[in-house]
């Protein structure tokens, strides 16, 4: 069994010190918003999670559809780890964004396309765990869990178009200067600088996690052989 | 190749499977009556649950025949499936010299005729019950059909995997609704629109997003229906 490679245990570290300096600049660095007031800080890792929800669900599809052409059950390790990961960050930017929507909007919940829209995709994922919770042969979750990521992945976007027919009141922060009235603003420079350091924090614990959690499944499976081994 | 007997094209496989599934049903009408007297007693829960009367009614029309269709859609698709797998059915026609698409564009024709033939008795039904003739329109009728071809497709794909699973008919519902969430809002938003004589370019948006949604839910199927039904 191989031992836990040294850059990951140098990434860990930074993940750490990174996650420290971004919380740093998100609550103490920051200035106060003038409207909202410090509710508003929120809205830096709020960014941070769903970048990340959107980067792992969009890795997993692409992992998925890797899964589907070659077969080598690597790609689906690596689409566990994006959903899992991504599932979990994802839950954490709708409740961050319920934190803020209840001084900003006065309600903690509206039926806005992004946030409907997070909540059906957040579900998929979560119906994506049942499906392969439901089979034993690998190859075969393998191979439906990489299709419903890949349906999952189309019927998001198609679901953000319909409820868009339906009205929105989800500021839009960067390019637009109008939405002062939805809770939006435009940021000043340091608030641009934690912003963008939140941005980076968040990528960097995402690799980290994922790596953690393929290398997870590859361990996973090998217990599964000698498991096997054991018993013939 | 060229022997037409041994290795039917994909639309003569395709209607093979069709005339099955119809046949079959047609003997014991066993889906088909579980789909209808389903679909009538939703239709009568909702009008408790929701108070119909005439101001809502005409608001929420489309809503309530919408998840009445995908309620029982989701009804039979579990049952035409179930029935390969249990008597296996399945493995008779994946041993059968025909493209594994024509295995779903079989079963997914089959569906949509169920799901039809369904919707063309609870429709005047409904209208009966509720004096609601305004869904007699070839626009809101051309609706009902996008939207279950969008439903059928997606659907028919995602219970051919929940019937391999180990928890079977209680996992399609779950795997199909959050999928399908797209084609049913936009059915809705524009049957509403044809109910409620909304302007054309009111409609003509979720029209769009349905055959975008009808033409990408045939399709992505049609490329890897190999991969959920390979053992």
């Amino acid at each position: 069994m191989q031992s836990k490679p040294i850059a990951l245990t140098i990434l860990d570290i930074v993940s750490v010190i990174v996650l420290g300096i971004s919380t740093y600049l998100a609550l103490v660095f920051a200035p106060t918003e003038a409207v909202m007031g410090d509710v508003q800080r929120v809205f830096y890792f709020h960014i941070g999670t769903a970048w990340l929800g959107l980067l792992g669900f969009i890795i997993a599809a692409i992992a998925g559809i890797a899964y589907l052409i070659t077969k080598d059950l690597k790609w689906d390790r690596f689409e566990v780890a994006a959903v899992e990961v991504s599932t979990v960050f994802f839950f954490l930017t709708i409740v961050l964004g319920s934190i803020w929507a209840y001084p900003a909007w006065n309600t903690w919940w509206t039926w806005d396309p992004r946030l409907t829209t997070a909540a059906v995709t957040e579900l998929i994922y979560i119906a994506y765990f049942m499906l392969r919770q439901g089979l034993d042969d690998p190859d075969k979750r393998a191979r439906f869990g990489a299709l419903y990521t890949l349906l999952g992945g189309i019927s998001a976007p198609i679901t953000f178009m319909v409820i868009r027919l339906f009205r929105t009141i989800h500021p839009v922060v960067i390019g637009n200067q109008s939405a002062a009235a939805q809770g939006g603003f435009s940021m000043s420079n340091d608030m641009k600088v934690a912003f963008f350091f939140a941005l980076f924090a968040f990528t960097v614990i995402f690799v980290d996690l994922i790596w953690h959690r393929v290398r997870l499944g590859a361990l996973q499976e090998q217990v599964e052989q000698l498991k096997l081994k054991l018993s013939n | 190749m060229t022997d037409k007997k041994s290795h039917p094209s994909l639309l003569g496989a395709t209607l093979a499977i069709v005339q099955k599934d119809l046949a079959a049903e047609f003997r014991s009408r066993e889906l088909f009556s579980a789909m209808l007297v389903f679909s009538l007693l939703v239709i009568i829960i909702f009008n408790f649950a929701l108070e119909l009367d005439i101001d809502v009614r005409r608001t929420v029309a489309a809503g309530v025949l919408w998840t009445t269709f995908a309620f029982a859609g989701t009804l039979g698709l579990n049952r035409s499936m179930a029935v390969e797998k249990d008597r296996g059915c399945m493995d008779g026609l994946l041993l059968a010299p025909v493209d594994r698409s024509a295995i779903f564009f079989g079963k997914a024709i089959s569906n949509l005729v169920f799901m039809l033939i369904v919707e063309a008795i609870v429709l005047p039904v409904y209208a009966l019950l509720y004096d609601e003739m305004r869904i007699f329109q070839p626009g809101f009728l051309g609706v009902i059909l996008l939207g279950s071809i969008g439903y059928i497709g997606v659907g028919t794909l995602l219970s051919t995997m929940s019937v391999q699973t180990r928890m079977r008919e209680v996992l399609l519902p779950i795997l199909l609704f959050p999928v399908a969430i797209p084609v049913l809002l936009a059915a809705v938003k524009a049957s509403n629109g044809i109910l409620t004589g909304a302007e054309w370019a009111e409609i003509v948006t979720p029209i769009n997003i349905l055959i975008l949604y009808d033409v990408v839910f045939l399709a992505v199927p049609y490329m890897f229906f190999d991969a959920v039904v390979e053992e």
